[in-house]
């Protein structure tokens, strides 16, 4: 497996280098999901987001996202603008995918690869990485939710960006893809990349790990 | 720039394909017209007295058809999430969404108006005036009609949402456009209405977006 861009020169890895939670709260619907939550992370470190159903994990990626508001508390990204951050600096890859059932996985991957920066011949590495290439001519509605989610991861490695927020990247992908995606994840770390991801089983990356009580 | 092309190929796809497309939209279209003369009764002289009002209210009625859809598929299956997450001005998107779905179905219906008209009776001199006004209202109808369908993101029956939001919207083009064709078929200075029309799209261009945007990020978050 190649990688899609040598991450030195494009320059987008240096967009974020740390990632720090300070204090933070969420409420959705009037109820308080969490609060007090802080982390700090580097260039290549990963965390785990764990907790029960509900506590919240899904809301703070969201949150980091800047697409859920703040109770309280504050998410920075280092010396970066936090537009300029969630605008060219981060992927969300969860269970709405955002990929068109009716549309073909070649259609949808090239479209995601243009949206978040990529190129033609980055969308052709990433189906490689991926082993999407046999399936690029389906229609999205005949992808079984393993293939759909590796279709959606596609766009972290067509597009890089160095902070990956992650929504249970594991639960639809059986033990192998487990496996090569954790070769995915080591491959972005080490290239200076951060991730965060909610996820019940153990990530397959040394990481850091943060608990919502729920 | 890149960006907006790609958006705006898979948008004008996206409306191509969304609830029909501009196939139902021009049969609700000519099903419309088909029922008026059948309501108001064959006379030519009273089909033809009302023949350009009954068009444009028609084109207002199909110009909603798929409006409840603009946003709301992007908003269940999270592709409005990573339109957002973008150095494209949400705002933008937006535009270019509305400008897809004007592309796939406000463009076709404008074309079908001045057959519309014509088949109930309006004279064949007032086809490019009719045209003209139906392309110019059309954009208004999408951008108008983009507000209603951002603000209904999230409630359930959200069509008829949209619809309820919308239709006091559409009041001005159709009293403008209409009195700008009734004007000039009875040789009378139409310009003004048409301009106002225009005016009124220019301002659902401009200010539509802005509305749009900010009704999507309440609706996310």
């Amino acid at each position: 497996m190649r990688c899609a861009a040598p991450f030195a020169e494009s320059g987008v890895r240096r967009l974020i280098t740390t990632l720090t939670f300070k204090d933070l709260a969420i409420r959705r619907g009037g109820r308080l999901l969490f609060d007090g939550v802080s982390l700090a992370l580097e260039a290549g470190q990963a965390c785990a987001l764990t907790g029960p159903n509900g506590s919240g994990k899904t809301s703070l990626l969201r949150a980091v996202a800047g697409l859920v508001r703040l109770e309280a508390g504050e998410i920075g990204f280092g010396v970066t603008d936090p537009v300029e951050a969630r605008g060219g600096g981060l992927h969300l890859v969860g269970h709405a995918d955002g990929l068109k059932p009716a549309r073909t996985a070649r259609e949808e991957l090239a479209f995601w690869t243009r949206w978040f920066g990529g190129t033609e011949a980055s969308a052709r590495d990433a189906a490689e990485a991926l082993s999407l290439v046999p399936l690029l001519d389906l229609e999205v509605r005949r992808l079984s939710a393993g293939q759909r989610r590796r279709l959606a991861m596609a766009r972290l490695i067509a597009a890089p960006r160095p902070l990956w927020l992650l929504d249970e990247p594991l639960s639809p992908l059986d033990a192998r893809w487990r496996e090569a995606f954790g070769g995915l994840m080591r491959r972005h770390l080490d290239d200076g990349g951060l991730i965060v991801a909610a996820v019940h089983d153990p990530l397959p990356i040394p990481c850091a790990s943060l608990e919502l009580a729920g | 720039m890149n960006r907006l092309a790609v958006l705006i190929a898979r948008e004008t796809a996206l409306a191509w394909g969304r609830g029909g497309g501009p196939l139902v939209a021009l049969g609700f279209y000519a099903g419309v017209a088909t029922l008026l003369p059948l309501g108001i009764g064959p006379e030519p002289e009273r089909l033809a007295a009302i023949a350009l009002g009954a068009a444009w209210v028609a084109l207002a009625l199909a110009s909603l058809l798929s409006l409840e859809r603009l946003f709301e598929r992007d908003y269940e299956d999270g592709a409005l999430d990573l339109l957002v997450l973008s150095r494209t001005p949400l705002e933008l998107t937006c535009l270019v969404k509305c400008a897809g779905q004007w592309l796939a179905t406000g463009a076709p219906l404008a074309l079908a108006a001045p057959v519309a008209a014509i088949a109930l009776g309006a004279p064949p001199a007032l086809a490019p005036l009719v045209l003209a006004s139906a392309l110019l209202g059309g954009i208004a109808f999408a951008f108008m009609g983009g507000i209603g369908a951002a603000l209904s993101l999230g409630a359930r029956r959200g069509g008829v949402l949209t619809a309820v939001i919308v239709l006091p919207l559409f009041v001005p083009p159709v009293i403008f456009g209409g009195g700008a064709l009734d004007s000039f078929a009875a040789g009378l200075p139409w310009t003004g209405g048409f301009l106002l029309l225009a005016a009124y799209a220019a301002a659902a261009v401009a200010l539509g977006p802005l509305a749009m945007a900010a009704a999507c990020r309440n609706a996310l978050s």
